[in-house]
């Protein structure tokens, strides 16, 4: 791999920048491999790059039916956090902040992993209270956060509408320093190029149209570039994890495909510092590193796999922006789109061995799985090489819904477009 | 100087009406009319503006809505705005703008030392380097990178002007009043259809300005008022400075109408923007077509402009953009702007031809009116930093894509260049399938609906005038037949004369790079030629991958004028055809718009509405300080002079205990359930039994979700045999009744019960403590309170002073209580009857912390406790669940998580050390340790004298008596604790029994 | 998006609320097992393209409806009324013409 630094690009930019190689090859598949994940997202590279790091597992071939990165690593608003409440929960997404802290160098490739801070914003004594139960549980699983009251939330966040007209005042919020936001293709294009460097192939235009099978048993692909084998298949396919599973039989998940939408505003100069998130409503904002505004807000609350949305959902975003920062009405909105969520029925994600021998299951990200890559691809990774999870993805098993073991962080129940 | 005011022409300005405006301070004139762009351009004005990441100076490139170049600051205070195209803004006097991205000047701006430094910035270079030793290099390194990026300065003043929003319904949306949008707009409006035609610019017209053609005679301007005349005639609505945005599923349209941009200041009362979503019927797509630049060395040099914002400028604002032009084209469309601007006194001093020949009509007209014509040639490389002193021009081999030798070596200050034309298929490709490649426009022009529309005119790639003209018609007509239109009379087609034809790019966009200047394909965000080559050399080949790697088509211009070329340039490089590279997808919004403009009204004070109770006054003028539950406003207490919040709910819950007290309960959601088969649906909908409430009973209920899990608790009044009055949390008002008309209405549609919500046809309020039954008794004008008339749980109907009451005697406090219901509007006269009558008895009103003071003694749950994630046992209540039915979520409470014997489960605390307990604490062993659990409410008890909690405890049913500690690590404190049974206080109920 | 109601015409999406796959079963009320109604509070096809799903016209009739629509480009292929009202839409559909 050639090595990214500051030198290498110094000797680079003499030369034109006429030696630089392609950060992944682009592989042919081979027939056979020792396991094949299925997806080349975020949580598929980070897998393959993990079974090759940590567990010697390289000859493995990653499947990306388009081209690589090209589902929610590259449609989120790239936060970063571990500010959950539930420990299993907190634990897992801590690991994950813990490997995007050193995860620029692991990879040699920056990721722009900016810990500029996620503050959430309450506006009733409830919600406060609500927010100091999330917090101590993070501070006593050695996470992170601060209480603060509206003086040390107007210093750190010049613009929001602390007025008395506001209709929903802001109390306090809970700030995370730790957390922050990430450039989300880097991350998708840092881990394939990793990856590839430890053997791994990569295989871009190659769509998964069935599972081999020796009775009950996964053990292979079809493609529409032929039969792959493997004695283990990892799907990382979240959006389309019920079409993928339907091709190995499994026709039910508990699970909902949904659009969610993402915004970016023109660019402008610094004006918004760390991320902040509105909690009288669903948003969450923060400004990237090109200058624009970059928010979101609720799902649709439809089943979808359009990757858009509609109009009234717009307009909602753009009365909580409004709402909670007056000033971001005269900046205008530059883009939107729509990424597919694997809306799970807790709001948390499978991963797990299953449903079927030689299958491996990382399914139902909802809104989380951007934050997650490090972590799911670490997890699904030791899940996948010792054939069983890691105590820290043990509860996000498929069959918890079944004994009542349901991980609902946002306590909304069984209903996707909840969570 | 460069550009000037011709002595005549202008369509669109007037010349009677000067106005004065400043940009960067300095005081300048230009015409009603003007854009601001062209008011700079008449001034001399050439430099205007810094790009995103060179710093590079630009001057104006266009004459619309694809500047990339020409962006500024305008206004000033709160209304300061960055990054407004200098293209569409329309001059106004006293308008004030600024140059932007630079530092300290826009003549001087340091950080065009990134320029310098280009060598190292080549695409994706951040992803390379800054690593250093980890997250702090990163952190130092990115305050710079953020600071040097963006454009234009924001604001953090809230923004003072209003938006409104407003639906329209028709028949046929006409997006685009160019020529072909007014021939549809015409032809659908014949048919007597409702026709709405909008436009994003402030006059109609669109290309039909420059094209230099007569229609039936008349000149453009002349045409284009008289169709405007017919239009109206036909009660089109007309929309100017109307931008639609966004096709969504459903024929749902979203516009802007730009309605006081163009002002100083809106009027009083006046949006500044008005957002329009719009139903259509059918839609025809009229947008027209963007022209395309050519890549070659120094294309950004600020006096080069796209050859239509030349002629544009000319045409309709009378302004010359140079002294000494000369033209760069692969079309037909060079030579024809140069002949139309020498026609208008414009000074070309030569026109340059990718094309080893040109029509010979054009050559020979240019030869006939003096202008040098060199074909086989190219613009090589330009001069000029800060504005355009001259071009190389050489000769070019179309076939090897090889420069040849010198031709000439002119001065010029600007350089008009036309690379063909791009169809503006936004809108078309937001609602259809991936827009398709039309080899002759060497573009691409829509695919295939999935939205009713059609596309027409430039947009559907036909350049030509005549053919925009019945392409229109066309259109229209078919939208009018698709809504079942009868023939209308035929709006005839204008004879053209002098009309232009379509001009059909040579296919070469590039010229080979010289003396290590840059070609850009995106102007913004400083994509070059070299770029796209280093992405595809480093893999990032898919159009998605360069796009992302290279930033190309990301800026505020959303590539308008870069994505094509880029495609080219691309699929060169890889060695397939445009088409193979294909196009990125479009999204919403075709042009940037305002976020104010899509909130609306909804925002601030009005982003949600405001749901008060008929005694909100009387709470307001009685000291009470309220607070929002869900869109309701709740008194949290009634302060008197000097007393805390802590003094307020002390007295008010002391007075409740030993005294009595008066509630505002009318916020709780209220269904009045009626049928036979009402008292079997409750049975199933409650985990507790309701078929044997007796009628003139209530009950207290909870409802779990099909998981088992606790959903909604509250009573039920048995009114009559086949009518009930549920009540349900404040916050689950609406979600219970949606819940209960799912079930009647899917899945047991056999039962016979009918569900409305009630909530706010009833004002309540709960009096409370030992004296109710007296001072309810004396308010009473009619009916009876007494325990043998009313016993626990019983309901009675009465009446206070004139209006109906009906009151059911429940207890949320623990003491004998009522709860009166009465008509919304009378709530405040019982209320005030209430406590006349309770006045002998030193009544008072109490708020929400008194009523959790209250409950948390007596170890009743609530929201906080119902989070979503416990169940009845959890909080104490398993042995309500009915055995004997089944009921929602019955068969899944016995799943392995539900029975865990470490389940958290609601104990109470007491502190043992006197220190407050704070909610969201969490339960550890004493001296620390992992969470046990967690605290969900917290209060003094005036009644145990202690601070007192409700918590969840893992196995805290065998715990009580255990000490324990709540810990707050985030304001480091513990208290320590002892865990108790949650109900504190008066365990047998006798008080309420009384 | 708009739904064309039986009860209000086409309203926008913006006045319904989703109610989710259109084609689940309650288990019938006297089931005690756990299983069949795990089955029908998780488990979902979830499906690419046609998707009969309930939505409820919370700010119009407050009818319960079963919409047919493509889940790939949210086209709507139909709608009724679900449940107890559904026989009586088509009937009233049929004396209408």
């Amino acid at each position: 791999m050639q090595k990214y630094s500051a030198l290498s690009l110094l000797k680079n930019a003499f030369s034109g920048h006429r030696h630089w190689q392609p950060a992944w090859r682009k592989a042919e598949p081979k027939p056979a491999y020792d396991a094949i994940i299925v997806g080349g997202g975020g949580h598929g590279l980070s897998t393959a790059y993990y079974l090759a790091k940590e567990h010697g597992l390289t000859n493995i071939v990653v499947l990306e039916k388009g081209w690589l990165g090209s589902g929610n690593i590259g449609r989120n608003t790239t936060i970063v956090r571990s500010n959950y409440m539930l420990p299993d929960n907190n634990r897992f997404y801590e690991w994950s902040m813990k490997l995007w802290e050193g995860l620029s160098l692991d990879l040699n490739y920056n990721v722009m992993f900016s810990q500029r801070g996620v503050l959430n914003l309450a506006h009733t004594p409830a919600q406060l209270d609500d927010y100091a139960r999330r917090g101590n549980s993070m501070r006593l699983e050695g996470i992170d956060a601060e209480l603060l009251g509206p003086s040390e939330i107007a210093a750190l966040v010049p613009g929001l509408d602390l007025s008395g007209s506001a209709r929903f005042p802001v109390v306090g919020g809970l700030l995370q320093p730790r957390a922050g936001t990430a450039r989300h293709d880097a991350v998708a294009w840092g881990y394939a190029r990793a990856a590839d460097a430890r053997g791994v192939d990569i295989v871009e235009n190659c769509e998964v149209t069935g599972f081999l099978r020796e009775g009950e048993r996964i053990v292979g692909v079809t493609t529409t570039r032929g039969e792959i084998r493997a004695p283990k298949v990892g799907v990382a396919v979240a959006g389309s994890t019920s079409q993928v599973l339907a091709l190995a039989g499994v026709s039910r998940l508990p699970i909902e495909s949904h659009v969610l939408q993402a915004f970016v505003s023109e660019p402008v100069k610094p004006i918004l510092d760390g991320v902040v998130t509105f909690g009288a409503g669903h948003l969450y904002i923060s400004q990237s590193d090109k200058g624009g505004l970059v928010f979101g807000g609720d799902i649709d609350k439809y089943n979808s796999y359009a990757q858009r949305g509609n109009l009234p959902v717009v307009e909602h975003v753009m009365s909580e922006v409004t709402a909670m920062l007056p000033f971001v009405s005269r900046l205008r909105l530059l883009r939107n789109w729509g990424g597919i969520m694997d809306m799970s029925m807790d709001g948390s994600p499978i991963i797990a061995p299953g449903p079927l021998p030689g299958l491996y299951l990382n399914a139902g990200w909802c809104y989380g799985g951007f934050k997650a890559t490090p972590a799911s691809g670490w997890c699904f990774a030791w899940t996948m090489a010792k054939d069983e999870p890691h105590p820290l993805n043990a509860p996000f098993t498929l069959d918890r819904f079944r004994n009542g073991a349901s991980i609902d962080e946002r306590g909304a129940g069984p209903y996707p477009k909840m969570h | 100087m460069s550009g000037y005011r011709l002595p005549r022409g202008g369509a669109h300005v007037e010349r009677d009406r000067p106005f004065s405006f400043r940009f960067d301070g300095e005081q300048m004139h230009g015409l009603a009319g003007d854009t601001l762009a062209s008011a700079l351009l008449a001034s001399g004005r050439v430099l205007v503006g810094r790009s995103f990441k060179y710093h590079r100076p630009r001057g104006v490139m266009s004459a619309g809505p694809e500047e990339a170049n020409a962006l500024v600051e305008m206004r000033a205070g709160a209304r300061h705005e960055p990054n407004t195209r200098a293209t569409m803004a329309e001059l106004y006097e006293g308008l004030e703008a600024a140059s932007q991205n630079r530092w300290p000047s826009l003549a001087f701006d340091m950080m065009a030392v990134n320029d310098r430094l280009s060598p190292l910035f080549s695409a994706g270079f951040y992803y390379k380097t800054f690593m250093g030793t980890g997250q702090a290099t990163w952190h130092f390194c990115e305050r710079f990178i953020r600071k040097a990026a963006g454009l234009g300065r924001g604001t953090h003043l809230a923004d003072p002007d209003r938006y409104e929003k407003r639906n329209a319904f028709c028949d046929v949306l006409v997006v685009g009043a160019g020529p072909a949008g007014l021939m549809a707009a015409r032809a659908a409006a014949a048919s007597g259809l409702r026709v709405v035609l909008a436009d994003e610019n402030a006059r109609p017209g669109g290309r039909l300005h420059e094209d230099g053609a007569s229609l039936d005679g008349r000149t453009a301007a002349d045409w284009i008022a008289h169709e405007l005349h017919e239009l109206e005639r036909h009660g089109v609505r007309i929309m100017p400075r109307t931008t639609v945005y966004g096709y969504f599923d459903g024929n749902v349209l979203g516009a802007v109408e730009r309605v006081a941009d163009h002002k100083p200041l809106p009027e009083p009362h006046e949006p500044r923007q008005r957002h329009w979503t719009i139903h259509a019927r059918r839609v025809v797509l009229a947008t027209g077509a963007i022209e395309r630049p050519l890549v070659f060395s120094g294309n950004d040099a600020p006096g080069v402009m796209l050859a239509s914002a030349g002629l544009a400028h000319a045409q309709r604002h009378g302004v010359a953009v140079g002294r000494s032009v000369v033209v760069f084209a692969n079309n037909d469309g060079g030579a024809r702007t140069a002949l139309a601007l020498d026609r208008l006194g414009v000074s070309i001093k030569a026109v340059v031809d990718i094309r080893r020949e040109i029509p010979t009509a054009l050559a020979a007209e240019l030869g006939a009116r003096g202008i040098r014509l060199e074909t086989g040639a190219v613009v090589a490389a330009t001069r000029g930093r800060k504005a355009l002193s001259g071009v190389d021009i050489r000769g070019f081999d179309p076939a090897s894509g090889a420069l040849g030798a010198n031709i000439m070596q002119p001065s010029c200050d600007a350089l008009l260049v036309a690379g063909g034309w791009t169809p503006s298929v936004h809108l078309a490709s937001q609602a259809g399938s991936a827009p398709v490649y039309d080899e002759q426009l060497q573009s691409f022009v829509p695919g295939s609906p999935r939205e009713a529309w059609t596309a027409c005119g430039a947009a559907a790639g036909m350049l030509d005038l005549a053919a925009c003209l019945k392409g229109g018609r066309d259109a229209g007509l078919a939208a009018a037949a698709a809504c079942g239109a009868g023939e209308g009379s035929l709006p005839p087609l204008p004879v053209l004369e002098g009309a232009a034809g379509a001009e059909h790019p040579f296919p070469v966009f590039d010229v080979p790079a010289t003396g290590g200047a840059k070609r850009f394909v995106d102007f913004q965000h400083d994509v070059t030629a070299d770029d796209i080559e280093l992405s595809n050399r480093e893999g990032f080949r898919s159009v998605e991958h360069l796009k992302r790697y290279t930033t190309l088509g990301m800026a505020a211009d959303q590539g308008k004028t870069s994505n094509v070329n880029a495609i080219a340039l691309m699929a060169r490089a890889r060695g397939l055809s445009a088409p193979q590279v294909g196009t990125t997808r479009f999204r919403m919004p075709y042009t940037a718009v305002a976020i104010g403009a899509l909130a609306g009204r909804e925002t601030g004070h009005h982003f949600a509405p405001t749901r008060r109770t008929p005694m909100h006054d009387w709470h307001l003028a009685h000291g009470a300080e309220m607070m929002p539950a869900g869109i309701w406003m709740r008194p949290r207490a009634y302060f008197r002079d000097g007393e805390t919040l802590r003094d307020a709910y002390v007295r008010e819950a002391t007075m409740v205990r030993e005294g009595v007290g008066l509630v505002d309960v009318s916020t709780l959601g209220k269904i009045d359930v009626q049928g036979p088969d009402a008292a079997e649906f409750l049975n199933r909908l409650y985990a507790n039994g309701f078929a044997k409430l007796p009628v003139g009973k209530a009950r207290y209920g909870v409802m779990l979700r099909e998981d088992g899990i606790m959903f909604d608790d509250g009573t039920a009044w048995r009114l009559a045999e086949h009518r009930f009055l549920v009540t349900t949390t404040t916050a689950n008002a609406g979600p219970v009744l949606a819940h209960m008309e799912h079930y009647l209405e899917v899945v047991w549609p056999e039962l016979r019960v009918h569900v409305t919500s009630v909530t706010d046809r009833f004002a309540a309020m709960a009096i409370a403590g030992h004296a109710a039954r007296k001072v309810l008794q004396a308010a009473l004008a009619e009916g009876d309170v007494s325990n043998e008339a009313c016993p626990h749980m019983g309901i009675a109907q009465g009446r206070i002073g004139t209006h109906r009451v009906m009151i059911a005697r429940l207890s949320f406090s623990g003491e004998l209580a009522y709860e009166v219901f009465c008509d919304w509007p009378a709530g405040l006269a019982v209320w005030e009857a209430l406590l006349e009558a309770g006045l002998p008895e030193r009544i008072a009103p109490y708020g929400l912390e008194a009523l959790g003071t209250l409950r948390i003694e007596k170890g009743h749950i609530t929201g906080a406790e119902m989070d979503g994630r416990t169940t009845l046992a959890d909080v104490g209540l398993g042995g309500m669940a009915s055995q004997r039915k089944p009921y929602i979520g019955s068969a899944m409470t016995s799943r392995p998580a539900f029975v865990d014997p470490a389940r958290p489960v609601m104990v109470g605390l007491v502190s043992t050390d006197g220190a407050p307990i704070r909610a969201g604490s969490h339960l550890t062993a004493r001296g620390g340790g992992a969470s046990l659990g967690h605290v969900t409410a917290v209060t003094w008890s005036p009644a145990l004298k202690a601070h007192i909690a409700l918590a969840f405890l893992s196995g805290g049913r065998g715990r009580h008596g255990e000490a324990l500690e709540a810990a707050f690590p985030l304001k480091d404190e513990r208290v320590a604790v002892t865990v108790t049974d949650p109900c504190f206080y008066d365990p047998d109920g006798s008080r309420m029994h009384v | 998006m708009r739904i064309d109601c039986p009860c209000c015409g086409p309203r926008g999406v913006a006045e319904f609320s989703y109610g989710g796959d259109g084609t689940l079963r309650r288990p019938d009320l006297a089931t005690r097992e756990a299983e069949p109604f795990s089955a029908y509070v998780y488990d979902r096809e979830n499906p690419r393209g046609p998707h009969v799903e309930l939505w409820h016209h919370i700010a119009g009739c407050r009818h319960w409806l079963r919409v047919t629509r493509n889940t790939l480009t949210h086209e709507i292929l139909g709608v009724e009324m679900a449940g107890r009202f559904a026989g009586d839409a088509a009937r009233i559909e049929g004396q209408g013409a």
